[in-house]
């Protein structure tokens, strides 16, 4: 990248959710839902004696992308590590059930997602599950009429829960900063040990669960750089793209036959994921 | 997490209301409405224990010109700096008064 591209490049990972948004949205159409000042805050948080923010660090609002009606929702990757709540995790659900009614009524409105998010806020447990789950059983139900279209540009991530919610939607749009999976590095070191996993080895973390080892497995249809034109080029087609459900979604026995292909005693390593992934299921999946 | 309840003597009401960053490690939301008439009020809930003299102390100059437009403000600080209190509160009274955006 040259020094003036550089300059003139805005960064998307740097913005807020609300921010974020109002990038995506094209000019003057942005409409936020349960806006802040409707102090729709966590119930839980308070009670245990940690600071609230007025929207649940969640943003929901409609608009417009190159014209089509959208609902975004986008988690603040920085209020408690963007996790999901019980209010937050509800706020998103709920917008993916209004859409599903437009969706089933005929007046599609595509749902963008901007996935920030360490997974369930661990001092609301279940109530954050539940709301989980509830995303997760609007998008396999939206994917039937609508694109579901989910971003993850970093810095956070998306973890836990969340990162199934990722998983399911038809197009999946990451950055090199981005890092998709079930587990996070410290989770997975407590879990099994730091030879299996050092969370403190940064490059390691990146070749394993990062934004292009995610796209070069097929597990990520899009690989852009941290730049907001970019990214809203990318979302705006995946906007305009007929619905449909990606192989990765439909191949199930071929991601079976991976799993089974894994070797426990082997400390995974990107380049041999890579080859696993790019492997059908009757081939070897020995590491290279 | 304490809280803490200021105000000051303003003059007309802002002309609307305004918002200012997020609840994330060093920084603080400001919420921003307009007040009554006269009267500015300051609700803060802060993670930091023990610093309620300078946060009086740092709201108290911001709020010292009595002719200032009267706002009720919200403050959700996650251990932000006297700085950044100054600078998102100024962020949020130059977004109310639409110069500026939140």
């Amino acid at each position: 990248m040259d020094t003036a591209a550089l300059i003139a490049r805005e960064s998307f990972v740097e913005r807020s959710a609300r921010a974020r948004v109002a990038g995506l949205l094209d000019e003057g159409t942005m409409r936020e839902l349960l806006d802040p000042f409707e102090r729709l805050r966590s119930p839980w948080l308070g009670l245990q004696d940690i600071v609230t923010q007025a929207d649940d660090g969640v943003v929901i609002a409609r608009g417009a992308i190159d014209g089509t009606a959208v609902v975004c929702a986008a988690i603040e990757p920085a209020f408690q590590g963007g996790s999901m709540g019980e209010v937050g995790g509800a706020k998103i659900a709920g917008a993916l059930e209004l859409a599903l009614e437009d969706a089933r009524a005929g007046k599609p409105v595509i749902p963008v997602l901007l996935l920030e998010t360490g997974g369930v806020r661990l001092q609301e447990a279940n109530c954050g599950l539940a709301a989980i789950a509830e995303i997760h059983a609007a998008i396999v139900a939206l994917r039937a009429h609508v694109p579901v279209v989910g971003v993850i540009t970093g810095p956070v991530g998306c973890f836990g829960g969340m990162s199934i919610a990722a998983g399911l939607c038809s197009e999946l749009i990451v950055t090199r900063e981005a890092r998709l999976g079930l587990n996070g590095p410290q989770v997975i070191e407590q879990e099994a040990g730091i030879d299996e996993f050092d969370s403190r080895d940064r490059p390691m973390i990146w070749s394993l669960t990062g934004g292009a080892q995610r796209h070069a497995c097929g597990l990520a249809e899009t690989l852009c750089n941290d730049d907001a034109r970019e990214i809203a080029n990318a979302v705006s087609r995946a906007v305009a793209a007929p619905a449909r459900e990606p192989a990765r979604l439909r191949d199930i026995d071929t991601h079976l036959a991976r799993l089974q292909a894994v070797d426990p005693a082997w400390r995974a390593e990107a380049a041999w994921v890579r080859t696993a992934f790019a492997s059908k299921q009757d081939e070897n999946g020995s590491p290279a | 997490m304490q809280r803490l309840s200021l105000d000051y003597a303003a003059g007309a009401p802002a002309a609307r209301r305004a918002l200012a960053g997020v609840v994330g490690s060093g920084d603080l939301e400001v919420l921003l409405e307009p007040g009554t008439e006269g009267r500015s009020t300051v609700e803060i809930n802060t993670s930091v224990d023990g610093v309620n003299d300078i946060w009086t102390a740092v709201v108290g100059r911001i709020f010292a010109d009595a002719t200032q437009p009267a706002v009720a403000l919200e403050i959700n600080d996650f251990g932000a700096t006297p700085a950044v209190v100054r600078l998102r509160i100024a962020q949020a009274m130059e977004s109310a008064a639409g110069r500026g955006e939140a």
